[in-house]
C-alpha cells in the first residue's frame, strides 16, 4: 500500500473540513496542533473517519484530538495501516 | 394569540437589511429587480425534475459558496445556510453593526425554519442507504437541524444574546422578527432576525408537492398567478431576507446609521379545524396587528399579500383584507410575484421589501396577473410600480398548516 503521508492527510482535510483562509497548509505543519491549524473537534472526526474508511483502517476515539498534531495522527495512521495489511 | 401593546417610541428599529433572492443578491440588486418587475422563477435546474408533476421555481443562480464563504463552513452547511450566512454577512454590514466590539450577551439571532437543510440531509441519507454509515458526514449532525442557520450566524458573528428558531412555515419570516421584537422588550438591545430558506432538492421538492399547492403548469410566467382567474397554486423559490433590528435608543447610542422603519405591531392566530366552517384566523390577525400598532386601517398605505396562488386561499385573504380595509381600500402588492414563495424565507423578504418601499414611497408591482380574479375586494397593484405617500405597510403570511401572521411597518 502506497504510505499515506501529509500530502493525502492535507487533501482529506480540505476536502472533508475545508481550511482556514490565515493558515498555509503546504507549510511545514507537521508538528502544529489541530486547533492551531483551524480545526475543531467535528472537522476532525470527520477527517479521520473518511481516512479509516479509504484506507479500510479502525483508530482509536484518542487519536481524535484537537491538542495532537499531523505527525502524531500519521504515525497512528500508519501503525494501524501495516497492521491491517 | 399574541398582542403585546407598545408605544411608538419604543418600538424596535430595523437598521439594516440583507437579502438573498431569485431575483437579486443583495439589498440594492434585488429592489431594481422588483421595481423593474424582472422575475426570477424558471425551470428547475439543479435537478432532473422528469416525474414530478411539477418544474417551475425561483432558483438562485450562479452562486457559488466559494466565493462567499471561509472554505471551512462549505463542508458543513446545506444550501439554505449558506446562503443565510451570506445574507446576514450583508444585513450587518448594512446596519454597520459589529457584534464582537459589544458585550457579549449584546447580540441575539432568530431565524425562521421551514424543515432545515434538506439538500444536505438528502445526500447523507443517500451516502447512509447505499454505501453505507461510514460514508456519512459528520456535519450531519447538525447542518440539516432546522434552527441550524441561527447557529452558525451566532458563532460566526460572536452573537450570544437570546437567541431561537421559529417553524411555522411562511408565517415564520415573521414570527422570527417578532420574537426578536421580544427579545428586544426582554432586555436584549440588538437582533438580527428573519429567515432564508431553501429545499430545491428531490427530496424537499417531493415534500413540497405533497402539499397540493404547486402549480403543475409549465410556463414559468403562468405559473404562480395569484389572485388571477387562472391561479393555479404556487412555485417554490429559495432565499429570503435577514434583518438588524434594534431596540431605538441602543442604536441612537452606538450611531446606528441607517433607519429603514420600525416594527410598530404584530400578531399571529391559528386558523380553525379544516371542515370547521368557522372564520380563518387571518382577519383577527389583521385587526390585532392593527389594534397592537395603535392604528387603524385607514392608516395603512399598502398591504404586501401572502398570495397563496390557491384560488381559495387567495380568496379567503381578499375577504380578509376587503372585511378589514373595505373594498378596494388600500393598494395591495405580491412582489413575490417574481420569486416564488420561499418557505421560510418569504415574509421575510417581504417585510425587508415593504421597508424599502417605504423608504423610496414606491409600492412595487405584482408580476404575470392579467386577469384579477378578486377586483371587486383589492386594488391589486399590476404590472407597473406605483409611486404615492407611504408611511404605514402591512405584511400579511400565511404558513401551511393553519398559521396566520401580521406585521406593521412605519417608516
Amino acid at each position: 500500500m502506497a504510505s499515506f503521508g501529509i500530502k493525502e492527510l492535507v487533501d482529506v482535510l480540505r476536502e472533508s473540513a475545508g481550511e482556514d483562509e490565515d493558515i498555509n497548509l503546504e507549510g511545514d505543519i507537521l508538528d502544529i496542533d489541530f486547533e492551531s491549524l483551524g480545526y475543531d473537534s467535528l472537522a476532525l472526526f470527520n477527517t479521520i473517519r473518511w481516512v479509516e474508511r479509504d484506507l479500510g483502517i479502525a483508530l482509536s476515539d484518542e487519536a481524535i484530538s484537537v491538542t495532537g498534531t499531523p505527525r502524531a495522527l500519521l504515525d497512528e495512521i500508519n501503525r494501524a495501516a501495516a497492521q491491517a495489511a | 394569540m399574541s398582542v403585546n401593546r407598545r408605544d411608538g417610541a419604543s418600538a424596535p428599529v430595523v437598521t439594516g437589511v440583507g437579502v438573498v433572492s431569485p431575483n437579486g443578491i443583495g439589498v440594492e440588486a434585488y429592489w431594481k429587480a422588483v421595481l423593474a418587475g424582472s422575475s426570477g422563477i424558471g425551470e428547475i435546474s439543479r435537478f432532473d425534475t422528469d416525474g414530478y408533476a411539477s418544474g417551475i421555481g425561483g432558483e438562485i443562480k450562479g452562486f457559488d459558496p466559494a466565493e462567499h464563504l471561509p472554505s471551512r463552513l462549505v463542508p458543513q452547511t446545506d444550501r439554505m445556510t449558506r446562503l443565510a450566512l451570506v445574507a446576514a454577512e450583508q444585513t450587518l454590514a448594512d446596519a454597520d453593526l459589529d457584534p464582537r466590539s459589544l458585550p457579549d450577551f449584546a447580540v441575539g439571532v432568530v431565524t425562521a425554519a421551514s424543515a432545515g437543510g434538506m439538500e444536505f440531509g438528502q445526500r447523507e441519507m443517500e451516502a447512509l442507504w447505499s454505501k453505507g454509515g461510514a460514508y456519512v458526514s459528520s456535519y450531519q449532525a447538525f447542518a440539516w437541524f432546522y434552527p441550524v442557520n441561527t447557529g452558525q450566524i451566532s458563532i460566526r458573528h460572536g452573537m450570544r444574546g437570546a437567541s431561537s428558531a421559529v417553524v411555522t412555515e411562511q408565517a415564520g419570516g415573521l414570527d422570527a422578527v417578532a420574537k426578536a421584537g421580544r427579545h428586544i422588550d426582554q432586555g436584549t438591545p440588538h437582533m438580527l432576525a428573519g429567515g432564508v430558506d431553501s429545499a430545491l432538492c428531490p427530496w424537499g421538492w417531493l415534500c413540497m408537492s405533497r402539499s397540493g399547492r404547486l402549480s403543475t403548469v409549465a410556463d414559468p410566467d403562468r405559473a404562480y398567478l395569484p389572485f388571477d382567474t387562472d391561479a393555479s397554486g404556487h412555485v417554490p423559490g429559495e432565499g429570503g431576507a435577514l434583518l438588524v433590528l434594534e431596540d431605538p435608543e441602543a442604536a441612537e447610542r452606538r450611531g446606528a446609521r441607517k433607519r429603514y422603519g420600525a416594527v410598530v405591531g404584530h400578531a399571529s392566530t391559528f386558523d380553525p379545524r379544516p371542515g370547521s366552517g368557522r372564520e380563518p384566523g387571518l382577519r383577527r390577525a389583521i385587526e390585532a396587528a392593527l389594534d397592537q400598532a395603535r392604528v387603524g386601517a385607514g392608516d395603512i398605505d399598502v398591504v404586501f399579500a401572502d398570495a397563496s396562488g390557491v384560488p381559495d386561499l387567495d380568496r379567503q385573504e381578499a375577504e380578509a383584507l376587503a372585511a378589514v380595509f373595505g373594498p378596494r381600500g388600500v393598494p395591495v402588492t405580491a412582489p413575490k410575484s417574481m420569486t416564488g414563495r420561499l418557505l421560510a424565507g418569504g415574509a421575510s423578504l417581504d417585510l425587508a421589501t415593504a421597508l424599502l418601499a417605504l423608504r423610496d414611497e414606491v409600492v412595487p408591482p405584482t408580476v404575470n396577473v392579467t386577469s384579477p380574479a378578486y377586483g371587486d375586494l383589492i386594488d391589486l397593484v399590476l404590472d407597473q410600480p406605483r409611486e404615492c405617500s407611504l408611511t404605514y405597510a402591512l405584511v400579511v403570511a400565511r404558513g401551511y398548516g393553519g398559521f396566520n401572521s401580521v406585521m406593521v411597518v412605519r417608516r
